[in-house]
């Protein structure tokens, strides 16, 4: 209990130099069976930040997410979350206090938007009117009118309406931190394209940590405060946007190629990029 | 003929009443046993072979096995109450289970990922999910329930299978149809019925 305090008080310390450490992950591994998935993962995120877990299928970054919200038990290291230990959080609480969105929304087809949307609150027993309230505001800021969306049932959305409430959803009871497991990769390019200036718009008025996955290059670029190359459960290179493009491991540069070998846009994406970290800067 | 049409309508009833009890019976021990074996996969296998090996025993044999047994053997209706119970868990705790298992696993996931409880996960999610398949499995297990109660007239259980066996005896068609349209009339009607009531159900 009391390094409990100590760590919570160092976290406040650290808070009036830089924006808070929201989530920092240390020495973490995990084993599903006998391979190892995930080795040696140092990580912090501070408040306002998007990480983007970039990497090919099967090198761990669903998994790493998934320790973070503890659906997977890693097997060493620590994670914290708000200066708190995720193993002395109670799973359920801890749970409440992510956003979790995947990539076919994983909405409850028997509800309807404003009741998926409301989700959260109402396990946190907040008052009706107040659950209504808050759905009503998360749709519009994801661009579905509540009179016209809030009746309607999964089935009766598009891919991208679904992957908008799935947003709203995980962004209901106001967590700290919000995890995205490749949301838009199951999207048309347009639409894709669509969600992920509206994502950028949106964090940048809500303030929101975020750890994101994607295999996209163009995703990482457009989004990413930081990218986290992981290959093969470890992480090869943490850069920001700018520093990535020049890059020299192999697998960034192979991720870079994929970039070169398109047509128009991914030149686009890539000046987005950096013209946004130049903002930012 | 007043006479003859009283006791056809006693008796459908009397078989209305049997059958109801034992699907009844029989759901409320499938279900809450169907949800118990999705969370153990081990014991799964084991309880739907015990159900599947009941289900082979021909329904004569099954009433003749239960006649000499102490408590729940004997003449009358809980005897056949008891063997029609037997033949009903099958279906119903198959459907259950398929329709607990075949939640989409990503909704599951998201549903443990926003942080609702297990049994939130169960009443909230899972069970509204399953809700087709469940009432499937009754309709599946209604309607054969309704034709071998016909059987339970052997035991003295009364029921349309009174005019059957009665009609076989005396070798009068006229009496075995007396039992056996009702009867067919009673199963499609419990289809079409139970079949409504599924599709006003179903969730999505």
């Amino acid at each position: 209990m009391i390094i409990f305090t100590l760590s919570e008080r160092s976290a406040a310390c650290h808070n009036n130099l830089m924006s808070a450490t929201v989530l920092e992950i240390r020495d973490l591994s995990c084993r599903i069976g006998e391979r190892w998935v995930l080795r040696s993962i140092e990580l912090e995120a501070r408040e306002g930040e998007t990480i983007v877990l970039l990497g090919r299928s099967g090198c761990g970054k669903t998994t790493l997410l998934k320790c973070v919200n503890r659906l997977v038990q890693p097997a060493g290291g620590e994670i914290r979350i708000q200066g708190r230990l995720s193993s002395d959080w109670d799973p359920i609480q801890l749970r409440r206090r992510i956003g979790y969105v995947i990539q076919d929304g994983g909405l409850f087809p028997h509800w309807t938007v404003a009741a998926n949307v409301g989700l959260v609150p109402r396990l946190d027993h907040w008052p009706p009117e107040q659950v209504e309230a808050r759905v009503r505001q998360l749709l519009e800021r994801v661009g579905l009118p509540p009179a016209e969306f809030a009746h309607r049932y999964p089935r009766q959305l598009s891919g991208g309406q679904k992957q908008r409430v799935g947003i709203a959803r995980a962004l209901a009871a106001d967590p700290p931190l919000l995890l995205l497991d490749e949301p838009f990769a199951a999207l048309d390019p347009i639409t894709r394209y669509e969600l992920q200036m509206q994502f950028a718009e949106l964090r940048a008025g809500v303030g929101k940590t975020a750890l994101f996955v994607t295999h996209d290059v163009r995703e990482a670029l457009l989004l990413a405060t930081r990218i986290v190359l992981l290959k093969d459960g470890m992480i090869e290179l943490m850069a920001s946007p700018s520093e990535f493009l020049e890059a020299r491991t192999s697998e960034a540069r192979a991720f870079l190629a994929s970039l070169n070998s398109g047509d128009k846009a991914p030149a686009d994406t890539a000046e987005l990029g950096q013209s946004r970290v130049g903002q930012a800067e | 003929m007043n006479a003859r049409l009283a006791e056809i309508l006693s008796l459908t009833l009397e078989h209305l009443w049997l059958v109801l009890i034992a699907i009844g019976v029989a759901a409320l021990v499938a279900i809450p046993g169907a949800v118990a074996l999705t969370r153990r996969a081990g014991l799964r296998s084991a309880m739907l072979g015990l159900a599947s090996v009941l289900q082979t025993i021909p329904s004569l044999a099954l009433f003749g096995f239960l006649l000499p047994l102490p408590f729940i053997g004997g003449i009358g209706r809980h005897t056949a109450i008891i063997a029609l119970c037997l033949y009903a868990l099958l279906p119903i705790l198959r459907n259950t289970l398929v329709g607990i298992l075949g939640v989409d696993p990503a909704v599951r996931e998201s549903a443990v990922a926003m942080g609702m409880t297990p049994s939130q996960i169960l009443w909230q999610v899972e069970l509204p999910l399953a809700v087709p398949a469940i009432l499937a499995g009754l309709r599946i297990a209604t309607v054969a329930t309704i034709g071998t109660a016909t059987v339970a007239a052997a035991i003295g259980a009364g029921g349309l299978g009174v005019f059957i066996f009665r009609g076989i005896a005396t070798v009068d068609t006229a009496t075995v149809l007396a039992g056996a349209v009702p009867a067919a009339v009673l199963a499609l009607a419990a289809d079409g019925g139970l079949e409504w009531i599924e599709k006003r159900l179903s969730p999505a």
